[in-house]
């Protein structure tokens, strides 16, 4: 089966990059190629200049690539900064050590806590992730992501699931992470893929069909019919 | 903190009890139960160190009797060429398990679910062949040790007594380095990688590589545990090795509780102590146990440990 197919998608440094498309598109299927969940069968992907096709999901990683979920996947039994101290720990390179109690790591810690205050979970830092609200595990999904310190982060569908506030909070956080990071914003949320985006790639049927500006995007004539008049409002 | 504190207060009463239980056994003349309670001590360390790999890492191993044969088999064949140094043997059976783990791991960590119950299951009888097809260490028929490992310093192993407390130390001694190895970081990217394997990866860890050093210090471990029960035994035969010996190696994790620091412990004491009581009743003592072992998987998913550590997750006592 071919999910995705002649996709030819270039993300710049430092834009945000929303990817839209109608169920079924391929978008969480290009996301889990992007990011090497998935293999690659033919074409190139390429990273600030280097070839990564046959980089694994964890190379990639250290290479400054990193991916969120769209069906929340957080360590549900264990604490809320213990979820983020993990992400830290991965990004400072051997855990081989078997001897120091994880729990006295303060630095390990301390960044976990400012990593939960920058997802807005401040006063959640000691509960466990599994007793977290919907809006709240999204938002340490994006936390997680965002402690590898990467600099290219594809996220998929943070929105999925939220009402109208949890979207707004979620619209502010990933807005807050302008110039800092490059962003794949893979969304549902139109009106959110239109505040944060700076250009926009449409996907139908595993190609893209076109890639602009907001505007142009929604003046194109191609991206109605793929959309059936959804975006015609 | 209320937890651990709880913690070590009942593990250093369990030790304390446990280095009195010579002196009791002594004094009532039932030296017989020194022996039982070595062999309840080495299983435990073989059932821990399935447990740090089933309970911890999330790889259920059907495999594991391979390492604690192997153990056993390198401290007899060791022997029989003429070195019965403890200090030599005991700590190369450590090194070849492991390395017979590293090997094993490597493979079949490639695979998942319930591939990877057979391929250890696969490579586990293979090694078993492989003993059988020794005739110069006594094939099918196993091999003698000509005396127990000595250890120098005065102390003589082939008390019984003194056997029991070296034992001790070594499974009082592997415990302790496996909790201190669960709380920090290693133990706590393998128990991530158990909770959800493609999160970790996705955070920037090379899962393979850490299943695969937990896999083989677990075989390490157990080839410690092989060690000291062929000493225990003074005969060593592929039996060691059989399928049904991994089998009842998990049977002792999944009674004792599975992912529970003393799950090990806690199983394979109730087992042999099973064991021992019913087989003196009937022949078919295995059907109790088989009873145990349904109960506690529909209705105590933690086994023994799980049942018992309740309380100290709730609030204070009487309060």
């Amino acid at each position: 089966m071919t999910a995705t197919d002649h996709v030819d998608l270039s993300v710049q440094s430092g834009e945000f990059h929303g990817l839209i498309g109608p169920n079924g598109a391929g978008k969480t299927t290009l996301i889990h190629q992007l990011s090497g969940a998935l293999p690659t069968d033919s074409g190139k992907i390429l990273f600030d200049g280097h070839d990564i096709t046959r980089a694994s999901l964890h190379q990639r990683v250290h290479l400054g690539m990193a991916r969120s979920y769209q069906i929340t996947s957080v360590f549900a039994d264990v604490t809320v900064v213990h979820n983020l101290a993990l992400a830290v720990l991965a990004r400072r390179g051997s855990s081989l050590s078997f001897w120091r109690p994880l729990a006295r790591e303060v630095a390990l810690f301390e960044e976990a806590r400012t990593l939960a205050q920058q997802v807005g979970l401040r006063g959640r830092e000691n509960t466990v992730a599994g007793e977290l609200a919907h809006g709240e595990q999204r938002q340490l999904e994006v936390g997680l992501a965002l402690a590898t310190r990467a600099r290219l982060l594809l996220l998929d569908e943070p929105m999925a699931g939220l009402g109208p506030e949890d979207s707004q909070r979620m619209v502010a956080l990933i807005a807050g992470l302008r110039g800092a990071i490059t962003l794949l914003l893979v969304e549902h949320d139109m009106d959110a893929v239109f505040r944060l985006a700076d250009r926009i790639s449409v996907l139908d049927s595993g190609r893209i069909i076109a890639t602009g500006t907001p505007e142009a995007i929604r003046s194109n004539a191609g991206v109605k019919r793929a959309y059936l008049g959804e975006l015609s409002a | 903190m209320r937890v651990t504190a709880m913690r070590n207060v009942i593990a250093i009463a369990a030790v304390a009890l446990l280095v009195a239980f010579p002196l009791a056994a002594r004094h009532w003349q039932q030296l017989f139960y020194v022996s039982f309670a070595s062999r309840i001590l080495i299983y435990a360390l073989a059932a821990s160190s399935l447990n740090l790999i089933l309970g911890y890492g999330g790889m259920v191993s059907f495999g594991h009797a391979a390492f604690l044969g192997t153990g056993a088999y390198t401290v007899a064949m060791l022997m029989a060429q003429g070195l019965s140094s403890a200090w030599a043997s005991w700590p190369l059976a450590v090194v070849v398990s492991a390395l017979f783990a590293l090997v094993i791991g490597a493979v079949s960590l490639r695979t998942r679910g319930v591939y990877f119950i057979m391929i250890t299951l696969a490579f586990a009888q293979m090694i078993y062949y492989v003993f059988v097809s020794l005739r110069s260490y006594g094939g099918e028929d196993g091999l003698n040790l000509t005396a127990r490992s000595g250890l120098g310093f005065g102390l003589d192993l082939a008390s019984d007594i003194t056997f029991y407390y070296v034992v001790l130390a070594m499974v009082v001694a592997c415990l302790y380095l496996m909790q201190r190895l669960l709380d920090a970081r290693f133990g706590q990217v393998i128990q991530g990688i158990r909770d959800n394997e493609m999160r970790m990866e996705a955070l920037g860890f090379a899962t393979y590589r850490y299943k695969l050093i937990c896999f083989s210090l677990a075989g390490g471990a157990a080839g410690l545990a092989g060690a000291l029960l062929a000493n225990q035994n003074g005969f060593v035969s592929p039996n060691l090795l059989q399928w049904t010996q991994s089998g009842t190696l998990m049977v002792m994790v999944i009674l004792g509780g599975v992912g529970y620091v003393y799950g090990g412990v806690l199983g394979a004491g109730v087992f042999l102590v099973l064991e021992e009581v019913l087989s003196a009743y009937t022949e078919h003592w295995q059907l109790a146990l088989g009873l145990a072992l349904l109960a506690i998987v529909l209705y105590a998913r933690g086994g023994i440990a799980g049942l018992l550590s309740r309380p100290t997750r709730g609030g204070e006592p009487g309060g």
